[in-house]
């Protein structure tokens, strides 16, 4: 309950975690999209490229501050994610190749900037290398200010376009016949992507803030069928990613915020993967074992009920390699005739041979005629 | 009749080009107000292309397309488009009712959500192509044949007078075939125009009244008796093709299947 304590009472601590609350919560949700527009590498090439506008912003202006930095940084992510789509657009170069070229140039092109800033002798520079990998303890509460204004002009962007960034998501062809300029539509929805990804660079770093745009995003795909609570559940998530991963790096001295809220993003995917209901693993492996041990009792039951039709009485057993050698199934005949006999729709005579029972019949005479109709579907 | 004398659509000289690759070549396309037009031709024709260029989708070389005489642009109101199924993605995290409001987002025009005005208007196109009791239902639990009428449906409530259609038959189940010929037949006795590119040659005759036959450039244009012949057919299909026009049966099942299973 230290935490919680701390949590509540230590202006730091404080407000360490609504900084990385508020920045989860914007990528979590922009990252719905990104997700659902099989956009997710562009978070990453967008963040690394954002690193170059970061220290260059620096260099013009000899300022740290968190609006200056974030300008820079958002300016270079936007070229770097423009020069992404003008790419694969204007050449035989396809989209992954661009995205990692861009990353891959800007990423290069920052590391040598940040090098030579960190060179000169003037002691100002340091602390910029938190950009890499992302130090949460370092947001103050002008930092919090600019994250929540700049995320939430992110996230009121989104609601605003509401509509029309769904169609752009999954229809865009038909978005452009209604009339909506779907160009510039994806524009702006990459742009508020751009921000919402910058905005959370000083806590998460740029090698790894790709993860907090689609982590969240993947998980709540698991839960939902619906956009806007994918988008709800996403934003959580990510609020939730950011908060822990901060706190848990708090803790330790020297530890990045980074690894620990990408750490904290993959608990809640694995645990989403595992056990959503419909689309979990878990789920889906208990479906498939129950439909399967239907399956086996409905045909054994055919099976008794075509031995019936051959000798026409409720008296006349059959022993059960004969109904292994009917029908291959799991765990042989013998399984499923028990559960039969627990139906009640067959029994074992004292001879140790089995047959259909009157309700049996009645059960196999059901099942046979929802075969057949399925098959007419 | 239709009070609009003017031809539902006008193609003039159309040239469309990918890469310098002319995909449709000069082609004219007249189409008469209040008719079911069948656009039909091998992979590779333009027909897609047509349809998406009338639709002000892809950008033409050269060329004039017209709309009840007026451009695109201007009469968007009163046309409807059905894509082809696969182009979008049926996991997308939405339901059945949701999609077919989309039709109307153009009216509504920005910002505007849809309410229950929209909702009553597609309850009633899903009631046209017997899905609203799928109304809930989400997408990615739909067959083939559900999601081509739940497109259809969408189409519907643009309430637009010039349908476009991208292979609304396309791998598509009996049940739903009848469905969407019941739905056009509907429109087109409510004056509607209706263009769909088309697959199978052996129903041309039965479910449309006109037809394009298009292979880059037309190779004829017109209504079904008087242009759907087996000389046109060869023309546009390269002479590969043994279709007979008259006795269209056994022998042409072997081009009408071939495209089915292709995107």
């Amino acid at each position: 309950m230290d935490l919680l304590n701390d949590l509540l009472f230590d202006y730091t601590l404080r407000t360490v975690a609504l900084g990385t609350a508020l920045l989860g919560l914007a990528s979590g949700a922009l990252g719905a999209f990104a997700v659902l527009r099989r956009q997710s590498l562009l978070g990453d090439a967008v963040s690394h490229a954002a690193l170059p506008g970061i220290v260059l912003a620096f260099m013009l202006t000899g300022s740290k501050e968190l609006l200056v930095l974030v300008g820079g940084a958002f300016t270079a992510g936007w070229l770097g994610s423009v020069l992404v789509s003008q790419i694969t657009a204007r050449s035989r170069v396809p989209g992954d190749s661009a995205l990692g070229i861009v990353l891959a140039v800007f990423f290069g092109v920052g590391l040598v900037f940040l090098t030579f800033v960190q060179g000169r002798p003037d002691a100002a520079q340091a602390g910029l290398d938190r950009f890499l990998f992302g130090q949460a303890a370092t947001l103050v509460e002008r930092d919090v200010v600019v994250i929540a204004a700049l995320g939430g002009a992110a996230l009121a962007t989104l609601a605003a376009f509401w509509k029309e960034f769904k169609l752009l998501t999954f229809d865009p062809e038909f978005g452009a016949s209604l009339g909506f300029p779907i160009h510039r539509l994806d524009l702006l929805l990459t742009s508020i992507l751009v921000l919402a990804i910058v905005t959370g660079l000083q806590a998460v770093g740029v090698v790894l803030m790709a993860a907090l745009v689609v982590a969240p995003a993947a998980a709540a795909r698991q839960w939902t069928d619906s956009l806007g609570v994918m988008v709800f559940l996403s934003a959580g998530f990510g609020a939730l990613a950011g908060v822990s991963g901060a706190l848990a790096s708090g803790g330790t001295e020297g530890l990045p915020t980074g690894p620990t809220i990408v750490l904290a993003a993959t608990a809640i995917v694995m645990i989403s993967l595992a056990f959503a209901p419909r689309r979990g693993l878990v789920w889906s492996a208990w479906r498939r074992r129950r439909q399967r041990g239907r399956i086996r009792l409905d045909t054994v039951l055919a099976d008794l009920y075509a031995l019936y039709g051959q000798h026409g009485s409720l008296q006349y057993g059959h022993p059960v390699p004969v109904l292994d050698a009917m029908s291959d199934g799991p765990g042989g005949a013998a399984e499923a005739l028990e559960k039969l006999a627990e139906e009640g729709w067959a029994r074992q005579l004292p001879d140790a041979n089995w047959v259909i029972t009157s309700e049996g019949l009645v059960r196999a005479e059901k099942v046979l005629a929802r075969l057949g109709r399925e098959q007419d579907e | 009749m239709n009070p609009d004398r003017r031809a539902a659509i006008q193609v003039d000289d159309l040239t469309v080009a990918y890469d310098e690759h002319p995909v449709l070549w000069d082609v004219d396309m007249e189409v008469p107000a209040g008719v079911l037009m069948a656009i039909v031709g091998p992979n590779g024709a333009g027909k897609s292309t047509l349809i998406k260029a009338i639709l002000d989708l892809v950008e033409p070389a050269a060329g004039r397309i017209l709309i009840h005489g007026r451009s695109y642009a201007e009469s968007r109101g009163i046309v409807a488009y059905v894509p082809q199924r696969g182009s979008v993605d049926w996991d997308f995290p939405t339901s059945v009712l949701d999609v077919v409001m989309m039709g109307r987002y153009g009216d509504l025009g920005w910002f505007r959500r849809p309410g229950s005005r929209e909702r009553k208007l597609a309850m009633e196109a899903l009631d046209k192509v017997d899905m609203a009791r799928f109304a809930k239902r989400q997408i990615s639990q739909l067959s083939g044949g559900q999601q081509q009428r739940v497109f259809l449906a969408r189409a519907l409530v643009q309430d637009a007078r010039v349908y476009l259609m991208d292979e609304p038959f396309q791998g598509v189940d009996a049940t739903t075939e009848r469905a969407i010929i019941r739905v056009l037949k509907e429109l087109r006795s409510q004056g509607s125009t209706v263009v769909a590119v088309h697959h199978a040659l052996q129903t041309v005759p039965e479910y449309f009244d006109h037809v394009m036959i298009l292979n880059v450039r037309r190779i004829a244009c017109g209504p079904v008796d008087e242009v759907f012949t087996e000389e046109n057919l060869r023309v546009a299909y390269g002479g590969m093709v043994p279709f007979r026009a008259a006795a269209a049966g056994a022998a042409d099942a072997a081009i009408s299947d071939a495209p089915a299973g292709a995107p």
